[in-house]
């Protein structure tokens, strides 16, 4: 008790004679900008644009998919976590970003539960059976998707994007977002006067369902225009119809230096690359590298999923190596699969190739390695 | 003797590194100021990785300023020498900063010393020739540094005379000077280079001599325009290029340096003499110039006592061997709020449990830190982010080798070069997950070797 008293007033006394002093190993301050936590709430800022987009195009659904994802996810998380007897890292916001991701990369018309199952996997079989936030292999959200993608393929079809759409979404005519709206080349004309202002299986269900049937010549295959893909309205998953606020999105994560720049450079130069030689292929078509960029989820993708510290290299070089691959890999689904896009088997195959590229990657030390017992 | 701007073909830069706030403030205006004698100084008789000297002095020996008290028979060692006028007392132990325990010469000053105004003009001031140093012959210059027991200021504490040695097959053609000082709050060298820089031309330019090398290189970080502009005015016709480098830490790290300054790459595992290099402190080159030109051995080191924890920061005038204690009350004590104490800069310096112990050659600065600046988060998982990697001035991967150093998977530390790693420290200061990325490794070099 009087030790304490006494080194409460410590005035009386030398200050150097009733200093306890803590002892550490250096370095003994740390750049108290940056932590984990902050790290991740940058990435739900810069989600902020997508958000806005969504919800200007799909309104209450995209916000009632927001909200289901997200909850379920936090509860995911907790209920996960209890089981292994750990305390539920909430804090570490990590759990609303797989929340976010998953909801963003949606049709607007999924059933509740099915966004339910897809948060429950994406958290409990993407990361928690891993060890949590850091020890997973696969982007968690991407596991999700990928899980009721398969489970659910016709709640996840493209099919199922526009089906009854023009009923629930009697404003989509007023934002330009209907496919005789948005389409160009000499297919928008033959469009308007065979569908009328109707959304229709047939007309394509997004734009890279449309896309898809022009590059295999089948009837009704259409471009859509940059402007519709850049601002986003059109269709597709609630957050991938916005070029403009990807862009917006991933630009601050680039100067918040919270993603790595070399992935989307990588990403964009594979697209270019890959879509550069199929134009070659194909002869020049109305769906262009440009459209390859902006339509889909490239960007959404490229920015917010594939720069996920957690499952993507570790080295500069890396990091560059799987901004390639990804979008080579995209771009190879896009073209030759039957699914119309191919971000999110993009993403998994590259993370499970990224402890293969940290291996080749070992950069060289300065100066060359020093020989060893020297 | 000298030739202008040869090969400084500097990249100004160096990849990674980080830029912590400098704190430069706090103590860069005080003028150095000579530490009253404390009542007993205590002279560790090991400052460097080398041999420890055997204490030379009986118990109530007389001792004058300068006498010599310790030394040894190794070849990497430095004598030492009495830095005030006393009684020798019964050699006894002490714990530095470092955790090593080291015998040491206890010394109770006397009533005469010198007066503070002299030991401050016989350090900085007075006649410091830049020219006609032909008188000097190269060999005699080695061994007065030999025999003033000097070694680096800059904190490895280096035996000096080992680097001015001759090896035919590998030539010194560049003495590259550092300046930079790129540790934060630190000062000392700064205010050499303000108080004193004809004390610091000097003795570059009797190294070079003692070196062989035809060009000097005075290389400080561009956050010291006072220094720059003192040094450039005094340099004018000596022939030595002071140069200009960013101001990132960790610049003043040796292979750093060379880089931005010289644009040379120091191979792994080799030493700046294997590019034609010999590089020493500001403050080691001072201490030459008063050794050959004034024929005084290292007595007495600049130390800045700086940081918010310090009630009024000053860079003094310390004699080797006086307590971090005589030092801190010196500058009016402690605030209430402090948290650490270190010994050296807040990167890489060294927490001192005990204000008793003494100060050696290397303490370049007392660094008072206070809860503020040492408040963390929490360590969570690594999220593999490699902002570890962007910056680490070595280009390893900090994570990896950490890791797997706290898992003792001594193969796979190998594999990304453990032994690279310059312990600087940017790794952990900028890790989000606040792992003590550092920590670990230099946890793991010394569990390695131990196995």
């Amino acid at each position: 008790m009087t030790e304490e008293t006494n080194s409460k007033n410590p005035e009386k006394q030398s200050s150097v004679e009733t200093a306890v002093l803590a002892v550490a190993p250096a370095p003994h301050i740390r750049d108290q900008s940056t932590s984990t936590r902050r790290m991740m709430i940058d990435v739900i800022i810069a989600l902020v644009p997508l958000m806005i987009a969504s919800v200007v195009m799909f309104r209450g659904y995209a916000i009632l998919q927001l909200v289901v994802c997200v909850g379920s996810c936090l509860i995911a998380e907790i209920a996960f976590t209890a089981m292994r007897k750990r305390k539920a890292p909430i804090g570490d916001c990590s759990a609303i970003i797989t929340g976010i991701i998953l909801a963003m990369s949606l049709p607007w018309n999924l059933p509740i539960y099915v966004g339910v199952i897809g948060s429950f996997i994406a958290i409990g079989l993407g990361k928690v059976i891993f060890g949590g936030l850091g020890f997973n292999i696969f982007n968690p959200a991407m596991v999700g998707r990928a899980f009721i993608m398969l489970s659910f393929a016709t709640a996840m079809g493209a099919p199922a994007y526009v089906k009854n759409i023009d009923q629930h979404m009697p404003w989509l005519q007023d934002l330009g977002a209907l496919p005789s709206q948005c389409a160009t080349g000499p297919e928008a004309q033959q469009l308007t006067t065979k569908f009328g202002d109707k959304f229709n299986a047939e007309t394509g269900a997004t734009p890279m369902t449309a896309a898809k049937k022009l590059i295999n010549k089948e009837p009704n295959g259409y471009s859509t225009k940059l402007l519709s893909l850049f601002l986003g309205n059109t269709t597709g998953s609630l957050g991938e119809t916005s070029a403009l606020a990807c862009l917006l999105g991933g630009l601050y994560l680039l100067i918040r230096k919270t993603a790595a720049w070399q992935i989307p450079l990588g990403g964009v130069i594979a697209v270019a690359i890959a879509s550069g030689i199929a134009d070659l292929c194909n002869g020049p078509m109305a769906w262009s590298f440009l459209h390859e960029l902006l339509g889909g989820a490239f960007l959404f993708g490229v920015f917010f999923i594939a720069t996920d510290p957690v499952t993507t290299p570790t080295t500069s070089k890396g990091k560059f190596i799987f901004g390639l691959g990804f979008g080579l890999m995209m771009m190879f689904i896009r073209l030759f699969s039957a699914y119309p896009e191919g971000v999110m088997f993009a993403i998994l195959l590259m993370n499970a190739v990224t402890p293969l590229i940290n291996r080749w990657t070992v950069p060289k030390p300065f100066g060359g390695p020093a020989v060893v017992g020297k | 003797m000298v030739t202008t701007d040869t090969g400084n073909s500097g990249k100004r830069n160096f990849a990674g590194g980080v830029h912590p706030s400098g704190h430069k403030g706090l103590a860069a205006d005080s003028i150095i100021e000579v530490l009253p004698t404390p009542a007993t100084v205590t002279i560790p008789m090991s400052h460097h990785i080398g041999a420890p000297c055997e204490a030379l002095t009986k118990p109530k020996q007389e001792l004058a300023i300068g006498e010599l008290i310790g030394s040894s028979k190794a070849f990497i060692s430095a004598p030492i020498h009495a830095s005030v006028n006393g009684v020798a007392g019964m050699v006894c132990s002490v714990t530095l900063p470092t955790g090593k325990r080291v015998k040491a010469v206890p010394v109770k000053a006397a009533e005469n010393q010198p007066d503070a105004r002299e030991v401050y003009n016989d350090f900085f001031k007075g006649d410091y020739p830049t020219s006609g140093l032909e008188q000097y012959v190269p060999e005699a210059i080695t061994e007065a540094v030999k025999s003033a027991g000097i070694t680096g200021m800059g904190g490895a504490t280096f035996p000096t005379f080992v680097k001015f040695l001759k090896n035919e097959k590998k030539p010194i053609d560049t003495l590259l000077v550092n300046g930079c000082e790129c540790e934060p709050y630190l000062t000392s060298d700064y205010r050499l280079m303000v108080e004193a820089p004809l004390a610091v031309l000097c003795g570059a330019l009797l190294a070079a001599r003692a070196c062989g090398a035809r060009n000097i290189v005075i290389a400080i970080e561009d956050n010291k325009p006072l220094a720059i502009d003192a040094m450039r005015r005094a340099a004018k016709s000596t022939g030595i290029t002071i140069m200009e480098l960013p101001t990132k830490y960790p610049q003043g790290s040796e292979k750093q340096t060379i880089l931005s300054a010289l644009g040379r790459r120091v191979p792994g595992g080799a030493l700046p003499l294997d590019v034609g290099v010999v590089v020493i402190n500001v403050g080691t080159a001072s201490t030459i110039a008063r050794a050959v030109t004034r024929g005084k051995p290292l007595t007495h080191r600049i130390v800045s006592v700086t940081g918010d924890g310090i009630k009024h920061p000053k860079n003094i005038l310390a004699p080797i061997g006086a307590s971090y204690a005589d030092l801190i009350e010196h500058c009016g004590g402690l605030t209430d709020d402090t948290a650490r104490v270190v010994s050296g800069g807040p990167m890489m310096g060294f927490t001192v449990g005990d204000l008793t112990s003494p100060i050696t050659k290397g303490t370049s600065g007392i660094t008072v830190l206070v809860q503020q600046d040492v408040e963390a988060p929490p360590e969570t998982n690594c999220v593999r982010c490699g902002k570890c990697v962007d910056a680490c001035p070595m280009n390893l991967v900090p994570t990896r080798i950490a890791l797997a150093s706290r898992y003792r998977q001594w193969e796979l530390t190998d594999t990304y070069h453990i032994s690279s790693c310059i312990e600087c420290g940017c790794c952990s200061y900028v890790c989000p997950a606040n792992i003590p990325l550092v920590q670990l490794i230099k946890t793991g070099k010394a569990l390695k070797t131990k196995k």
